[in-house]
């Protein structure tokens, strides 16, 4: 087949899936941008262009503060733990003792869960008084809590939620890596003396680099990414404590309609996913050795 | 599995015990909903190991919402998108593998860009593209922004490419054009792919929420996911027996699925996640 037949191939193959692509991503991105610096249609008043007007309302708008903050605690609580819980996981059922399929099976199970469905599980758990949390709080002779109605304590419920849905999800790569470490340099450690912490901190560890990597990373995306539970469990409140990024561009997008501020905290949120990428490609794409 | 074992820096007691413990404290939220939904309301958070066992609770969620309806709107979204995603992801991969073409480079770059950047994130200006064609409130605007699908272009590209240039000749050899080739034999080479990519992504959309939020306004096109959400909101006040039922309800056949599979459940994940 000559060459240009072939590029002709190419393109009308890639065709139809380039072009939902680009209008489904590229183009509204683009667009976001462009709403960004324009005004919200109202009525029959069409957009016109503001400058940074969206931009500057943003920066004074004290709700887009809270939600990046919070988002920024939720993604820092929620990423080591999940990471820390999901490789104590893996080594604890990488090795075999009576009832290890049941304990992977306990840990992968809430991945496939709809977060809609755990966090409905969890809005029970967390009921006051009624709850098995406050009833276990209750037992250890502590006064009862209202856990997502609190300022202090609803941001942290969420977070809980996040950590025990994730945790399982990473589990399996760890999991994955450990079983392709091969056991022979691990027996040289050990005939070189190394005890098992040892052995751990410097073979095992190491060794998981890129594991870790692209994990933290994927977790740090979810972490701007998942907003079923707040909108099912807290609907941001109490006070917007539990409102992250998504969940405000959601309330200003639907419940409030303003599409050009929601479009401004939008191009904020894919910046943010943008470094995530850039880190991503820097990091994980020369390091790991998947490929 | 010894030579693994000795590795990890806890004794193998103490570690088959925090298994244990790690265990139970993750199944504690699911057991307690199971605990309610399968028992009288009365009994609800009350632990008696007598306490009668009921499935009342299904048959009063199932009258008290069209969660059939629901049901049925998860499924053709979710087969809808499924099939759409393998058709064009295929057309598309074949294309990148095989057909180099100036340029294909950098669309291939920009394809990516989608994995960072999800429709869903896009909410406002997507929403708009939707109500322009037409399809707020169906079945088919959930689905459509998810169609092309970055990932499955990526994985199916990668498998294409691993597939040795000789069968591809030998098929030419033999009269077949280029989608013979692909019909006969990239296709069917890449089967464990299409079964890794079909369930990361029937997984995906079966528990999808934000996006069909928006989009559905009605009983006949809200996914299940939605459908319970406006039915725990509203609809029952706090019957906690009734909202753990249907809870359940909606979960169960994907966790069926997935206690079944368990194996392929997992490597379809971990495939799908290594990229």
């Amino acid at each position: 087949m000559s060459k240009r037949l072939n590029a002709l191939y190419g393109w009308l193959l890639i065709l139809p899936a380039v072009s939902l692509l680009a209008a489904f991503t590229h183009l509204p991105a683009v667009m976001t941008l462009l709403a960004s610096v324009h005004s919200t249609p109202r009525g029959t008043r069409p957009p016109h262009f503001v400058g940074l007007d969206n931009y500057r309302d943003m920066m004074a708008d004290p709700i887009f503060w809270q939600s990046l903050w919070n988002n920024l605690i939720y993604a820092l609580a929620t990423i080591p733990v999940s990471v820390a819980l999901a490789l104590t996981m893996a080594l604890l059922v990488n090795r075999s003792f009576p009832g290890r399929s049941l304990a992977r099976l306990a840990f992968f199970t809430p991945t496939v869960l709809p977060m809609i469905a755990v966090a409905n599980i969890w809005l029970f758990f967390y009921t006051p008084d009624y709850g098995l949390l406050d009833r276990l709080v209750g037992f250890l002779g502590m006064a009862h809590h209202n856990w997502l109605g609190e300022r202090g304590t609803a941001l942290w419920a969420l977070i809980a939620v996040a950590i025990w849905k994730e945790s399982g999800f990473f589990m399996i790569f760890y999991l994955a890596a450990l079983q392709q470490i091969p056991a022979t340099l691990r027996e040289a450690a050990a005939l070189e003396g190394a005890g098992p912490w040892t052995c751990f901190r410097r073979v095992t560890l190491p060794l998981l680099m890129p594991t870790t990597l692209f994990v933290l990373i994927n977790a740090l995306i979810n972490a701007f990414r998942m907003v079923d539970h707040v909108v099912v469990m807290t609907r941001g409140g109490p006070d917007n404590a539990t409102s992250l990024l998504l969940f405000h561009i959601f309330e200003v997008g639907f419940r409030f309609w303003d599409s050009a501020y929601a479009a401004t905290l939008t191009v904020v949120l894919v910046t943010i996913l943008s470094l995530v990428a850039a880190l991503k490609f820097h990091f994980l794409d020369s390091r790991t050795h998947y490929r | 599995m010894s030579g693994l074992g000795r590795s990890s820096p806890i004794g193998p007691a103490m570690a088959g015990l925090a298994a244990w413990l790690l265990a139970a404290l993750w199944l504690l939220p699911m057991a307690f909903a199971l605990w309610t939904a399968f028992h009288p309301s009365a009994f609800a958070a009350h632990f008696d190991p007598t306490a009668p066992l009921t499935l009342e609770n299904f048959s009063r969620a199932w009258e008290a919402a069209p969660f059939a309806r629901y049901f049925l709107n998860t499924s053709l979204l979710v087969a809808g998108v499924m099939a759409g995603q393998m058709i064009l992801c295929t057309l598309a991969a074949y294309g990148f593998a095989r057909f180099p073409f100036p340029g294909a480079g950098l669309v291939f770059a920009l394809v990516l860009m989608q994995l960072m950047i999800m429709p869903d994130l896009l909410l406002v200006e997507n929403y708009r593209t939707i109500k322009a064609l037409g399809l707020i409130d169906s079945i088919a605007g959930i689905g459509l922004p998810y169609v092309a699908s970055a990932f499955g272009i990526f994985l199916l590209r990668q498998t294409f490419k691993g597939i040795p240039r000789e069968l591809d000749d030998a098929a030419r050899i033999e009269g077949c054009g280029p989608l013979g080739v692909l019909w006969r034999v990239y296709i069917p080479l890449a089967r464990p792919t299409y079964v890794a990519y079909g369930l990361v992504s029937v997984s995906y959309h079966w528990n999808n929420f934000l996006w069909p939020l928006i989009i559905t306004n009605s009983v006949s096109t809200r996914p299940l996911t939605v459908g319970l959400s406006v039915f725990a909101a509203t609809d029952q006040g706090i019957d906690w027996s009734v909202i753990s039922a249907a809870t359940l309800m909606t979960a169960a056949p994907l966790l069926i699925a997935f206690l079944a599979f368990q194996r392929q459940f997992v490597n379809s994940f971990l495939r799908a996640g290594i990229r």
